[in-house]
């Protein structure tokens, strides 16, 4: 089998390749590390660990060889650089953490690992996760494998999680670890034609993984298919006592979920997704969407979810507010980066934190130092809190009368790097179908559904109740055979 | 200025002055590990060695709470027969400072795990005064700041980054500066014999913040100053008077009070203003989103109640109203854990070694313990907890003068022995013969002569002066080397002088 | 509610946050925006709402009082960009 063939299975391929002993975990990692030196133009990885890689590839084949074998044992995978992992540098996208190297494992690498997954590289993000385009990371752009038909300008590929989906989507790895704080998992999967899942708040641990908002924040893997995501998921969950918003639970094998039979399952249509001036064509495909679900036996409901608009501007009154506390921490004392100033402390403080963060970060902290401050709290953070309230029993409600609720991902296909960076509020519409399940903790899922007029793709979200995983999975399943979804970007980077 | 520490009132040009204090007291939580990560507690290791991620804050590291310090809190509250929460938030209180490395402290500010309590104070005049307690919260230390180990840099030290606080709030109900040495004092005491927090002041585990503001009786509340981190009690009636006396040579002068932090200098017993401190006063409390809200249940609480030792008030009024004590005595006795714990154990060695009960023996052990020993330990500058003479010793001495074998006057001359060698009161009463003499003919002999050579004192007595009865006692007394027992010393005297 | 240059100095320096006297200006424009695109949250009806306390519905783990961390100054002091004696050094405080 060749390098490129290697790089084009799926986890659930390579996992059977691997365990049958059609190729080893090295001749994996190899292909895959020659697919991320050629595709550096992406700008996906911040830092490459090829020896690393190796390494672990190694040892995946030493177990693969012993027979005792996890499920993602020799699969390579992108690590967002908001994973902390020992003794390799994690960054964050912040010059804050340019030279941060932890002496610690996150939770969730940790698990991927424990089941002997092999580590290519961190990948780039926007800074602190902050951001809908990766054109916030200190470490520049990470550029959209894919293009518009008969353009060559370069496209954003979501944020935060931009690194993560950019090297999937190139085929430099099998998948990768994401998170997803208002929709960083899913409108990133959703504009490179990917699956990405944001699970339950409290189904993955947060112990390790960098803090932009503590209360929305949630791991999650971006994979090419339904399948290869339930994979990694099963991996990335687990409940941890040193987490306390973790849940202890016991993780079901996700890949089950995947029966194909959603018959009688009744899916709901939220009206207030139909916003003004979505395009014809997410319409479209939402219409589509609802229909594949009717040919497979489901029965769609029409909802309503009243506070739907509200959630993104009180999104970012709560999310700021957390990142302003969370953020605090960067105040050049302990993590390498510290500006030298005359004068004091507090004058080395202002200086290391307007050097180190850069202006999205600095504009949140602003916001939410603003909503907090005294005699604001009431009227901003207070009030945010209790529309998360009423977002949250919208949802409740709903999950009465169905299973699941199907939307549109995003508003958009991606566009043009540079394009929406100078308007802040045009940026964060971005976020606008995907923050609701952020705000009320619930799991959601963007698969690849279609293509736009450009040649661009499109996601359709599938929401859950609390700990629905396995119902989306499902459903998503489903309509992934359905789309039949096989484009993939031309791989214009090697050229 | 004694005065003043007794009535806090100050005499000024215009009139009197009604000092107002209210202490808020921090008090590290007797645990092992910290309130929100396994790291160790221990006081006086290499400097950043009892520091885990968490508490350096690293990226991604979350909080975990301790069990042990939400069970200690809940005790304390309890003891001060607050009311419990079983609801509480921790928030988180954000401010930039060198020693609080994740930019905040995780707190309790709305909703705390303790409210309303009341700490009962026992004035000198035997009088006693409630002051409420408005609430009890846990709280996360910060750590320590070296400033003069290098001429460019402070010094960062973690270790106490993360310990746990309570910090015991009171209502302004102080009056005076006594008082409020007294609350402290109290407090500390509580917290001991429940063994909540060391009471260690010297080492920190104490620490208050006093609130002191000024008024004419009967008005509203004046404008307060805050003075932090008083680590004394002794400073803390210092401060608050030099503070008071500063309010209202201010107010006097027709200026008004800026409220602000100050700090004492104990140095030139002055307070000034903490100006560093003061710059950003906003430090936009929000629930921290890294916990959820601490839960407990009434079966947590009963557990925690059960768990509750005798206390010193409690304490106090079984030792007046079953053991007959007097207030002074009981008072003295329960003020301290070591005092009370000496005093148990010395009543149970005594009940033991003698075979009466304690009610017969209560009094005699207190009167001992709060004039001999406390006398003995005063002179010598020592604490109870190192006294010369144990519980078991000093029940010991005090048996043999229960049984008879030597008299209270020698007593004392043999606890004088065992305090300065540490030997014990039978072997030195064997040593030097101190034993009485209660041999009736041994005495009689002696009375005899007494008798004899002393005609004229015998005539007076006889004819009516009963004072002169003394005079033959001391006699005796002298001739035994006072170790003749008084009570039969009495009763031969009697029949041979009256008879 | 909107705020003027003088409040985003206040609320930068609160947030430690050196800002260039010519950016205040700008800076205060975008905030407002914002602001402003927050307000419609004024809309919604939450008179009788609980506050948002936790988007998961478990209870707080408890933790043994049990030493099982620490001792290893090394790792923390190793990322610190100034660290003297064992100490994080930073620039001098004066109290
Ligand atoms: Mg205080
Ligand atoms: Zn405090």
């Amino acid at each position: 089998m060749t390098d490129k063939n290697l790089t084009r299975l799926t986890i659930a391929e390579a996992r059977d390749g691997l365990q049958k002993g059609d190729f080893t975990a090295r001749e994996l990692t190899e292909a895959h590390i020659s697919e991320v030196e050629a595709a550096r133009k992406l700008n996906a990885y911040v830092t490459e660990t090829p020896e690393l890689a190796l390494a672990m590839a190694d040892k995946a084949d030493a177990r693969l060889k012993a027979g005792d074998a996890a499920k993602l044992t020799g699969i390579p995978l992108a690590i967002k650089d908001l994973y902390c992992t020992k003794d390799v540098r994690t960054t964050a996208g912040s010059k804050m953490l340019e030279n941060f190297v932890p002496t610690y494992e996150s939770t969730v690498t940790q698990n991927l690992f424990d089941d002997g997954a092999v580590m290519l590289g961190k990948v780039n993000m926007d800074e602190f996760a902050m951001g809908s385009s990766n054109e916030t990371s200190f470490y520049g752009n990470t550029i959209n494998p894919w293009k518009a038909e008969g353009s060559d300008k370069e496209l954003v590929p979501g944020g935060s999680s931009g690194g993560s989906v950019s090297a999937v989507a190139a085929f430099t790895a099998m998948g990768a670890t994401a998170s997803d704080t208002g929709g960083s998992i899913r409108q990133p999967a959703s504009f490179t034609g990917l699956v990405g899942l944001k699970p339950t708040y409290g189904r993955c641990s947060r112990w390790g993984m960098v803090a932009f908002a503590s209360s929305l924040d949630q791991a999650g893997p971006v994979a090419r298919t339904v399948r290869d995501t339930a994979i990694m998921m099963e991996s990335m969950a687990s409940y941890d006592i040193k987490d306390s918003t973790s849940v202890d639970r016991p993780v079901p094998d996700y890949e089950k979920a995947l029966t194909g039979d959603i018959r009688g399952m009744k899916i709901g249509i939220p009206k207030e997704y139909r916003i003004d001036g979505m395009p014809d064509e997410i319409e479209k495909l939402w219409q589509q969407g609802i229909e594949w679900l009717k040919a497979a036996g489901a029965e769609i409901v029409d909802i309503s979810l009243p506070h739907t608009k509200y959630a993104l501007p009180a999104y970012y009154i709560v999310a700021p507010a957390e990142a302003s506390s969370n953020l605090a921490r960067y105040d050049g004392v302990r993590y390498t980066m510290r500006k030298e100033v005359p004068g004091g402390l507090q004058e080395m403080y202002e200086a290391t934190r307007a050097e180190g963060f850069g202006k999205e970060v600095q504009r949140r902290i602003m916001i939410g130092t603003y909503v907090l401050s005294a005699g604001y709290y009431d009227a901003y953070y207070l009030k945010a809190q209790k529309v998360r309230t009423r977002i949250a029993e919208d949802f409740e409600k709903a999950y009465e009368k169905v299973d699941a609720i199907l939307t549109p991902s995003c508003p958009s296909a991606a566009f043009p790097v540079g394009e929406k960076s100078n308007d802040p509020i045009a940026m964060y519409l971005n976020d606008i179908f995907t923050v609701t399940a952020n705000m009320a903790g619930l799991p959601g899922i963007s698969i690849p559904a279609g293509l736009d007029h450009q040649g661009l793709p499109l996601g359709l979200q599938i929401l859950g109740p609390a700990f629905g995983e396995e119902t989306i999975l499902k459903v998503a399943g489903v309509m992934e055979d359905a789309a039949g979804f096989t484009a993939t970007a031309n791989a214009w980077w090697k050229e | 200025m004694s005065d003043m520490i007794k009535t806090g009132i100050i005499k000024g040009a215009t009139g009197d002055w009604e000092m107002v204090m209210g202490l808020e007291v921090h008090a590290q939580v007797t645990s092992n590990a910290k309130l929100f990560s396994g790291s160790s507690t221990e006081f006086g290791s290499e400097p950043n060695s009892n520091v885990s991620l968490v508490d350096a804050a690293m990226p991604g590291m979350l909080p975990v709470i301790n069990g042990e310090c939400v069970r200690q809190a809940v005790r304390t509250g309890l003891a001060l027969g607050a009311q419990i929460n079983k609801y509480s938030v921790f928030d988180r209180k954000n401010y930039f400072y060198q020693d609080l490395p994740q930019g905040y402290q995780i707190s309790q500010f709305k909703q705390p795990v303790v409210g309303e309590g009341i700490i009962r104070l026992d004035m000198e005049d035997g009088s006693v005064r409630d002051i409420g307690v408005e609430r009890i919260h846990l709280e996360q230390d910060a750590g320590k700041s070296l400033h003069d180990q290098d001429p460019h840099y402070t010094f960062v030290d973690l270790n106490r980054s993360g310990v746990a606080l309570m910090e015991i709030v009171s209502k302004p109900d102080l009056r005076t500066p006594e008082e409020a040495g007294n609350y402290v004092k109290k407090l500390r005491s509580i917290l001991r014999y429940i063994g909540s927090c060391d009471g260690n002041m010297e080492e920190g585990s104490m620490r208050a913040d006093v609130n002191v503001s000024v008024r004419r009786k009967g008005e509203p509340f004046g404008t307060r100053c805050e003075l932090k981190n008083m680590n004394s009690v002794r400073f803390i009636i210092q401060a608050i008077c030099y503070e008071a006396q500063r309010q209202v040579d201010i107010l006097e002068a027709g200026g008004t009070i800026d409220q602000e932090t100050r700090l004492f200098d104990a140095n030139k017993g002055e307070t000034r203003s903490m100006r560093s401190k003061e710059e950003a006063h906003d430090y936009r409390y929000f629930p921290d989103p890294d916990l959820l809200p601490l839960e407990f249940d009434d079966a947590f609480i009963e557990k925690c109640r059960e768990s509750l030792p005798e206390l010193p008030d409690e304490k106090k009024d079984r030792l007046m109203n079953e053991l007959g004590l007097s207030a002074y005595n009981a008072s003295v006795i329960v003020a301290d854990k070591e005092n009370a714990d000496y005093y148990d154990a010395l009543l149970a060695a005594l009940v033991k070694g003698t075979g009466k009960s304690q009610k017969e023996l209560a009094q005699q052990a207190s009167n001992w313990m709060t004039s001999d020993l406390f006398g003995a330990l005063n002179k010598a500058s020592k604490n109870i907890s190192h006294s010369p003479v144990s519980p078991e010793a000093g029940a010991e001495l005090l048996g043999l003068v229960v049984d008879g074998t030597i008299s209270g006057r020698i007593a004392k001359d043999v606890f004088e022995e065992m305090f300065e060698s540490g030997k014990g009161a039978a072997a030195i009463v064997e040593e030097k013969g101190l034993k009485q003499v209660s041999d009736t003919g041994a005495i009689e002999a002696i009375v005899d002569d007494i008798i004899t050579n002393n005609p004229g004192q015998v005539e007076q007595y006889r004819s009516g002066k009963d004072k002169l009865f003394g005079f033959f006692v001391g006699q005796t007394m002298k001739a035994t080397q006072g170790k003749a027992n008084p009570a039969v010393v009495n009763e031969i005297l009697r029949k041979k002088l009256d008879g | 509610m909107s705020v003027d240059t003088k409040t985003v100095a206040r609320i930068a320096h609160l947030a430690r946050i050196a800002v260039e006297e010519e950016r205040l200006e700008p800076m205060t424009a975008e905030l407002n925006g914002i602001l402003d695109w927050i307000e419609q949250l004024s809309e919604v009806d939450t008179d009788g709402v609980e506050p948002m306390t936790s988007a998961v519905d478990t209870k707080l783990h408890w933790r043994d009082d049990v030493v099982n961390d620490g001792d290893k100054a090394d790792e923390i002091l190793k990322n610190a960009p100034k660290a003297e004696y064992g100490f994080f050094a930073v620039p001098k405080v004066i109290e």
